[in-house]
């Protein structure tokens, strides 16, 4: 359970996170969602111990991540951030191999390179295994990203916007793989998405963000209506029911 | 369960044979750094023992220690170079266009000046102590630069050491120690001898204790966020890595000099080679490292004999000769 208690975060005068109270289940999904500068990656990145919260707590498993060592953290929680500028010419394979460095240090052992293997191949990124990172595209490196972050076979696991430059088929890929970590190995998984339709159909619990605040914590029912997302984004947006989905048609 | 090493890349820039081979390069090198020079140095004259052994005391009193010299510089700068790099994350840093080896002549001359009669042991740490300094406020300066400017850090590395050195010329100039600094900043092997070089030891120790630390290093490399995530303290491997980079530096300035750019050519052409997995890339680094300041000393040797070309000469020639050649190249690699 990831407990956030009283979460503020202040930067210089303007106040980013104000507030925020929240608990996150052991096991499931939870989809965040809200504007651009609602505050979600704030929000991710003082769960995960990169930035310091101004105010407030955070507890894993009721360790205070701000004062709990890191490596023990590293074995609960695993976050990927929204954007990795990352330059090194690494090998798909030697970076998710380095997600199971809070295991094994320096020295993989056969259930590591089990546990990499199993990442790559969720990600559908074998034929790319060798390939360095500056030789893949957007979409690819993201991929890599993901697995690595798996490999690290953590229970809470933190997406900031993993779809991002992933194209229909490997979005929706994403999401259902997310569904079947949830889901087979109970994980709980916690993934900022801005498409509130994946959020709608994958996503057990819904939590959405708006100027630093969470201003809904539910369901798709009680989230995607018309009137909750025009609060929320200042945009109607049609919502229609199909397949037992409930939709929202926010091209038009 | 079977413990194995991250996983090998592919061909020869992975393979232990290719690494046996590049030490096989360096060792024949080395071979040939001893025995040419303007003294006869044939293993005949050695059999004979000349004029009572004088070629066998040129051989260990100045041709072993030089190579030596040469090979645990040429190591050390190029590990160096490399581990600042992942620190910095930028390709374009080494110590001498961060004013991490401006900052440890500085410390020389103060201990020239100040404290002269410390022995050369002291000296190196105050060096190295300045070193770090410097090298730390540095990095903590670039952290506020966005890192799309890449090309920016070395020039302001460049100016930072611009700005160090000219305060130590000051100095030197004030208290006619100009000449000695010149040799500081300069790598220059020719004048290296036994009981001469030999702090160049712990030069080439650290840099093969730094594999130890190989893959936190490369971590680093991927930034803050993913060392964090993983679990590490980036200020512990912060703190060790510039540690390393100092005491080369220093160890380096108070012995034969450091060479310009020498680690920067070095470990750019093995990261263009090899990738960028430190536990792969550092024993080529080492290796190469040796191998090319080898090459280079030797050409500068005979290239115009009985006349020296300064070291630092023949390696910017020659590396960016390399260096250029491998960036026009046009690669491609399917894996
Ligand atoms: N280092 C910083 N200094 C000052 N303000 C910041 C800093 N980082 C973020 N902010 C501000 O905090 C607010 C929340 O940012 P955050 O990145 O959490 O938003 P977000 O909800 O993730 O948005 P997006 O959907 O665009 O990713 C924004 O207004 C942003 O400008
Ligand atoms: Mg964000």
């Amino acid at each position: 359970m990831i407990e956030i208690a009283g979460v503020s975060k202040t930067y210089e005068d303007e106040t980013v996170l104000d507030d925020v109270s929240l608990v996150l289940p052991e096991s499931g999904i939870t989809a965040i969602v809200g504007p651009n500068g609602a505050g979600k990656s704030t929000l991710l990145s003082i769960i995960a111990r990169l930035i310091t919260p101004s105010a407030g707590a955070v507890r894993v498993d009721g360790l205070d991540v701000q004062k709990t060592k890191s490596d023990v953290l590293a074995k609960r929680l695993a976050i990927l951030r929204q954007v990795n500028h990352v330059g090194m010419r690494l090998t798909v394979e030697e970076l998710v191999t380095f997600g199971r460095f809070p295991h094994c240090g320096s020295r993989p052992t056969a259930e590591d390179e089990r546990h990499v293997r199993e990442a790559i191949a969720y990600l559908g990124l074998e034929a790319l295994s060798g390939r360095f990172l500056d030789e893949l595209s957007g979409g690819q490196r993201q991929r890599a990203f993901v697995a690595m972050v798996l490999a690290q076979d953590t229970n809470y696991v933190l997406l900031d916007e993993p779809l991002n430059s992933l194209d229909m088929k490997h979005a929706a890929a994403m999401m259902k793989l997310l569904r079947r970590a949830a889901d087979t190995f109970g994980k709980s998984i916690v993934v900022v998405v801005h498409d509130i339709n994946f959020a709608s159909i994958y996503a057990d619990r819904i939590v959405a963000m708006r100027d630093g605040r969470v201003v809904l914590e539910g369901t798709s029912d009680t989230f995607m209506r018309e009137a909750v997302l025009r609060d929320i984004y200042d945009t109607h947006i049609d919502v229609r029911e199909v397949d037992g989905h409930r939709l929202g048609l926010h091209y038009l | 369960m079977a413990v194995r090493a991250l996983p090998a890349g592919s061909g020869i820039w992975g393979s232990a044979a290719g690494l046996i081979l590049a030490a096989g390069l360096v060792l024949v090198l080395a071979a040939a750094s001893i025995f040419i020079g303007v003294a006869d140095m044939s293993v005949g004259a050695l059999m004979e023992g000349g004029e009572n052994g004088r070629a066998l005391q040129l051989l260990f009193v100045s041709r072993i220690p030089r190579t030596l010299a040469i090979v645990l510089s040429g190591m050390s700068m190029g590990v160096a170079a490399i581990i600042m790099q992942m620190l910095f994350r930028n390709r374009f840093v080494e110590p001498t266009t961060t004013g991490t080896v401006e900052a440890a002549s500085l410390g020389l001359l103060a201990t020239a000046l100040l404290a002269p009669a410390l022995p050369i042991f002291s000296k190196m740490l105050v060096a190295a102590l300045f070193a770090l300094a410097a090298t730390f406020l540095f990095l903590r300066f670039v952290a506020k630069i966005p890192s799309s400017a890449s090309l920016i850090v070395p020039l302001l590395g460049l100016m930072f050491g611009g700005v160090i050195n000219a305060v130590t010329t000051f100095l030197a100039y004030r208290y006619d120690l100009l000449q000695s600094l010149a040799a500081w900043t300069n790598g220059d092997f020719s004048s290296v001898l036994r009981g001469r070089y030999e702090l160049l030891w712990i030069a080439g120790l650290l840099a093969a204790l730094s594999y130890l630390a190989a893959d936190r290093f490369t971590v680093a490399g991927l930034g803050e966020a993913f060392t964090r995530n993983l679990g590490l303290n980036y200020g512990r491997i912060l703190a060790f890595g510039l540690c390393i980079v100092s005491l080369v530096a220093a160890a380096a300035v108070v012995t034969a000099g450091a060479v310009p750019f020498f680690g920067l050519i070095v470990a750019n052409v093995v990261r263009m080679m090899v990738g960028d997995n430190l536990r792969r890339a550092l024993p080529w680094v080492a290796l190469s490292g040796a191998a090319f300041l080898l090459a280079c000393d030797i050409a500068g040797r005979t290239l115009r004999f009985p006349y020296e070309i300064p070291v630092g000469t023949v390696v910017g020639v020659l590396g960016s000769a390399i260096f250029l050649y491998l960036l026009l190249r046009r690669r491609a690699r399917f894996g």
